[in-house]
């Protein structure tokens, strides 16, 4: 059952009933879901989570809603893989990569949206919606679609085909608007003042983040209930990285981890760094930017929980990195050439910031490092083109060994 | 003319539940100051004791966010359009 007892602003504290809400009336600071977690203590052990289906679900004591009151896609449990070739590498003996292009849509926005959605269907709403920048509208798409609810997704026109192709599979309704995400952001968040649609990200968003702290129990389960030493995490309003973490604490204080030490490391694209910016000038204040990078999933030059980040980043001792551009797609490569693993930009930008501070030696050898690798490759291929290099022969024999011969001199 | 407000949900209890509404202002503290005027506490909702706009609000005027103008101090002509709005999260 699911243990949620109220909504509560993180800045003043006060509290609010559970409604699709997201703004404190008095300060407008980020309302967060609040738990009764001394009747989850009762209730929940490590014994009782493996015995739950392999899906976000097995975490439900932990979710603000249940998987009954709605749908279940089948998100989450996603794999853990040791990465011994890419760790190789880059010097490192126990590198993992939490591999969530695997969900049903291909991204982790699975886990939030499947929160989400059920809440949603819990409050009675009939119209699905968000602002996204390309996963989560694929993924609010296949949901509503599941849930039988009117669907909406709203994003920025100049978003990567595959991406608008892989919402519009699911009949939702499309809407491109001709702008920036945070300007997209902006035109949902009145549109939701206004209309009663369960905007995932919006009014929705108490509950829709928390289906991010999955990853950090998924992580901690299967390296054998213990926490990562270090986890690299790629940023955009900063919310997925302070949702790990959460997720993390919340099972050292239900006693089922023994310790939490990790470093928390932020990586973001140089052509939206604004989290790293305000890290590297020592303050807490995140300055918008105007967004200019490959990986648009990325692009939110307005975190809105930048500053949540920072402080995860100071508790933490952890690193915010910025990573080139032109490292991101090289990096996809990398990932792809090692590991097998084709991801995305975004999980382009983890591993280059894996890579980097890995080449700094700032992550000793024998820590136990997870990069998140969040999303599917297939999505965002514009930026990998010319990957592609086929040797070219005619159908027969000699013809093939004599191409093969020239290309193998022309690659050295 | 004057300057049309754009009030989100968490503050139309203050304003009697008007989405909208206009004041004559020529720079966006004096819009806030005009607000308050109007609806007593509004500016304790948008501003922090410093009076410094708070963290988690958004103000566009005219669609650009102040913060890429001066903030506070913009300039404010007949006929702006000011949105006030939370900030809200999204992405990753």
């Amino acid at each position: 059952m699911s243990y949620i007892k109220c909504l509560y602003c993180r800045e003043c504290g006060r509290e609010y009933p559970v409604a699709p809400e997201h703004v404190c009336e008095f300060c407008f600071g980020p309302l967060e879901v609040g738990y009764d977690y001394e009747a989850i203590k009762k209730v929940i052990s490590k014994d009782k989570i493996q015995k739950g289906p392999l899906s976000i679900w097995r975490y439900e004591d932990l979710l603000p809603v249940t998987r009954d009151s709605g749908i279940d896609m089948g998100t989450g449990f996603t794999p853990l893989v040791k990465a011994e070739n890419l760790g190789k590498t880059l010097g490192l003996n126990n590198l993992y990569i939490k591999n969530d292009s695997t969900n049903p849509t291909f991204s982790f926005k699975d886990r939030v949206v499947s929160v989400a959605t059920n809440k949603a269907l819990e409050f009675g709403f009939e119209t699905l919606a968000c602002a996204s920048t390309g996963n989560l509208a694929g993924s609010v798409s296949a949901h509503g679609a599941k849930a039988k609810m009117d669907t909406k997704v709203f994003f920025p026109s100049d978003l990567e085909q595959g991406k608008i192709l892989g919402a519009a599979i699911y009949g939702s309704t499309l809407v491109a608007v001709d702008g920036t995400y945070d300007e997209v952001n902006r035109l949902c968040s009145e549109l939701a003042d206004n209309h009663r649609w369960a905007f995932v990200n919006v009014n929705m968003r108490p509950y829709y983040s928390e289906g991010s702290k999955t990853l950090g129990y998924e992580v901690a389960e299967q390296l054998g209930w213990r926490a990562p030493d270090r986890c690299i995490v790629p940023a955009a309003s900063g919310s997925l990285f302070t949702k790990i973490w959460k997720g993390l604490n919340e099972l050292k204080d239900l006693g089922l981890l023994e310790s939490v030490n990790t470093f928390m490391d932020l990586a973001q694209p140089d052509g939206c760094s604004p989290i790293v910016e305000a890290f590297e000038q020592g303050t807490y204040h995140v300055k918008p930017v105007k967004p200019e990078t490959i990986a648009k999933s990325l692009a939110i030059g307005n975190p809105a929980d930048g500053f949540y980040a920072l402080k995860t980043i100071a508790e933490t001792k952890g690193n915010a990195v910025r990573v080139p551009e032109p490292e991101v797609a090289e990096c996809m490569k990398l990932l792809a050439e090692t590991e097998g693993i084709f991801t995305e930009t975004a999980g382009g930008v983890v591993i280059s910031a894996l890579r980097s501070l890995a080449k700094r030696g700032i992550i000793s050898a024998d820590e136990v490092v997870v990069a998140f690798v969040t999303g599917n490759g297939l999505k965002t291929v514009e930026v990998i083109e010319d990957a592609a290099d086929p040797v070219f022969t005619n159908p027969d024999y000699k013809s093939f060994q004599d191409a093969l011969n020239v290309w193998n001199k022309r690659s050295l | 003319m004057s300057i049309d407000v754009r009030i989100p949900a968490p503050l139309r209890r203050i304003t009697n539940g008007a989405d909208k509404v206009s004041v004559e202002a020529e720079s966006l503290a004096a819009v806030v100051e005009a607000l308050n005027e109007a609806y007593p506490g509004i500016k304790d909702r948008l501003c922090d004791e410093s009076g410094s706009l708070r963290n988690f609000v958004n103000v566009y005027i005219n669609g650009e966010d102040v913060r890429f103008l001066d903030g506070l101090d913009t300039a404010t002509n007949s006929g702006d359009e000011i949105s006030i709005v939370p900030a809200v999260a999204g992405g990753y």
